[in-house]
């Protein structure tokens, strides 16, 4: 054959798999149990989550967004789209006139219902800890039609891993106490954050018996007496002064880290940016240099 | 002569029994913990326990009990200034004016490093109870003084009413502070001190002295506004000074503590429902069984899931609102109507 003749014909088979392949149907299955059907991967998309966003982003899809909720602050990118709100109050009228293809958002969000029966495609997705985060790149992988996902998680996981060798093994006896609020609310073993500690070695002074949040009594912190203490909350103003918590090794020996909102939206959003979390996690837990 | 004879020994009873329970609860404080009920004597051994007792239960146990005695005081003040029996200390807006200041502090808390400094400084205690003090002074502004009781009383919800919604919506601006704001609006004794402790008993004194100085007013003012008048009481003056005493109490009480709802207005019907005297002693032993109230709330709030923490707001409103519904019921029954 000439070879004009078979540059043709290869044009013409490439064309035909693409063709084929963007017109493939989509199906998956949602965190609810339902099953969604597409005639092709959505083109629109409107993520009411931020992990969400930043894992269709992470994805390589983040042209295909159209809107976000109104915490969605990554990639800058994302942060520019039209905001339509947050859990509770979702624009509901504002996500229809984009014409969205499919809506993802949270399993316990309020405008399923609505949604759904104007005939708006909803995938709820649910990531609340480690494993969710996974899955969850799998099913908007395979809702966009792309493969990347386990490559991803594969690039997640050794930088969690990576973080992890970072630290000396005495890490495995530093106790540490997160706070998430002022109030004190206190992040324990099963709650995202305190699995990403886990991930790293060191010891959670909340157990998992009092839940992911737990309100906690200032006292069991003091007798706790951890060794480090991270602070995700910018309110958490005046640590030190607390009626017995000058006592606390943590204090004594200033290892009190406060995160920036930026670096704690990182560290509680079960996402692709984990193993930036288990990062700032990580230089954290380093040993101050005596 | 007979019967007030018998009602000022059922007040002087009330007020040693109030007196008896509150040193009872003020040991069981110490003793109530993150591990539940603690044995009290092994801490003679252990000067970590000691220094948990010391620092933390023993200041948080009086702090309840000194923001309950203000509460109750501020309630007993508030009904009879207002001769409403559902009048609460938060009524002229102070709880507004207090949640805005802290909503407000919360959120531009680390916008600026000097703001953040000033904050650490002056602490979210000092801006609730500037918070609330700017309420009362608005209040008043709008009221044109304190002459007419129906006047305040409209002011009151007006400023509580505008400053409540600000307040939400600055919340709603910057979710991040949800939480904390939660947490304030259901009241906690978590960082009580001792510094707390000494606030609120400097400020709790003179606010019982002047109110006892005061009671007379609201004798007269149980007569209606025009009979008061008529036997010569310095009326607007002392309105006035009872608004201010309202003010200072609630302030304080709001800036330690909280916004806990339900023990200024539950602690002067518990009073009444046990004796019936004057105003001179029921703000007394108004600000006593305030005081046991949020004592006893503040226990059970510790002790019963600990090491996790329930709201107080949510035991006063248990604990006092169901003893009033045994008292109504017991009422309602058998005994004629007093």
């Amino acid at each position: 054959m000439t070879r004009r003749l078979r540059s043709f014909m290869v044009a013409c088979t490439a064309a035909l798999v693409a063709l084929a392949t963007a017109a493939q149907p989509v199906t998956v299955t949602d965190d609810r149990g339902t099953t969604v059907r597409l005639a092709q991967p959505p083109q629109r998309i409107v993520s009411l989550l931020p992990s969400i966003t930043e894992t269709v982003c992470e994805l390589g899809a983040c042209a295909r967004l159209v809107g976000v909720d109104r915490y969605s602050n990554w990639p800058s990118s994302a942060a520019r789209l039209p905001r339509l709100g947050g859990l509770d109050d979702a624009n509901v009228e504002g996500i229809v006139a984009l014409k969205p293809d499919v809506v993802l958002l949270a399993r316990s969000a309020r405008i399923i219902q609505r949604l759904e029966s104007l005939g708006v495609p909803v995938v709820a997705l649910e990531p609340d800890n480690m494993p969710d985060v996974q899955r969850v790149l799998r099913t908007v992988g395979q809702l966009l039609a792309v493969d990347d996902a386990d490559r991803v998680w594969r690039g997640i996981d050794a930088g969690i891993r990576a973080a992890a060798q970072s630290l000396p093994p005495g890490v495995r006896r530093t106790r540490v106490y997160i706070e998430v609020s002022s109030v004190p609310y206190a992040a324990g073993e099963s709650s995202f954050i305190g699995q990403v500690l886990a991930q790293l070695g060191a010891q959670n002074v909340v157990p998992a018996a009092l839940g992911p949040f737990p309100k906690l009594n200032p006292e069991f912190v003091v007798r706790a007496n951890p060794d480090v203490i991270m602070v995700s909350d910018r309110t958490s103003t005046a640590l030190e002064a607390r009626p017995g918590w000058a006592g606390i090794r943590a204090v004594r020996e200033r290892r009190v880290c406060r995160f920036t909102p930026d670096e704690g939206d990182v560290l509680v959003r079960p996402g692709p940016r984990m193993a930036e979390g288990a990062r700032l996690m990580a230089r954290c837990l380093q040993p101050v240099s005596r | 002569m007979e019967e007030i004879a018998r009602r000022n020994r059922q007040s002087l009873w009330l007020g040693a029994g109030l007196l008896l329970a509150s040193v009872a609860l003020v040991a069981l404080g110490a003793a109530v913990g993150s591990t539940g009920l603690d044995n009290l004597f092994r801490t003679a051994t252990d000067p970590v326990a000691q220094q948990i007792v010391w620092d933390i239960r023993v200041p948080r146990t009086l702090g309840a009990w000194l923001a309950g005695a203000l509460l109750g005081l501020a309630g007993a003040v508030a009904q009879g200034l207002f001769r409403n029996p559902l009048a609460d200390p938060y009524l002229l807006g102070s709880a507004s004016g207090a949640s805005l200041a802290v909503a407000l502090a919360l959120v531009l808390f680390g916008v600026s490093p000097f703001a953040t400094e000033w904050l650490v400084r002056v602490g979210l205690t000092g801006v609730a109870f500037a918070g609330a003090t700017v309420a009362v002074l608005l209040t008043l502004a709008l009221a044109r003084g304190a002459q007419q009781t129906l006047r305040l009383l409209l002011a009151g919800v007006i400023v509580g009413v505008v400053l409540g919604a600000i307040s939400s919506l600055v919340v709603l601006l910057d979710p991040n502070v949800m939480q904390a704001m939660q947490a304030f609006l259901l009241g906690s004794t978590s960082f009580v001190g001792w510094s707390a402790c000494g606030v609120m008993a400097l400020v709790a004194l003179p606010c019982l002295l002047l109110a006892g100085l005061l009671s007379h007013a609201l004798d007269g003012l149980t007569l209606g506004e025009t009979t008061a008048l008529s036997l010569g009481l310095p009326l607007a003056r002392m309105r006035l000074a009872l608004v201010g005493v309202l003010a200072l109490a609630t302030g304080a009480a709001v800036a330690q503590t909280g916004l806990i709802a339900f023990v200024g207005l539950a602690a002067p019907h518990l009073v009444r429902s046990v004796v019936k005297t004057t105003h001179g002693r029921l703000i007394t032993l108004s600000a006593l069984m305030g005081a046991v109230l949020l004592c006893a709330a503040d226990l059970l709030a510790r002790g019963l899931l600990a090491p996790q923490e329930l709201p107080v707001g949510v035991l006063t409103a248990v604990l006092g609102g169901g003893y009033l519904l045994w008292l109504m019921r017991r009422r309602g029954v058998g005994s004629a109507p007093a």
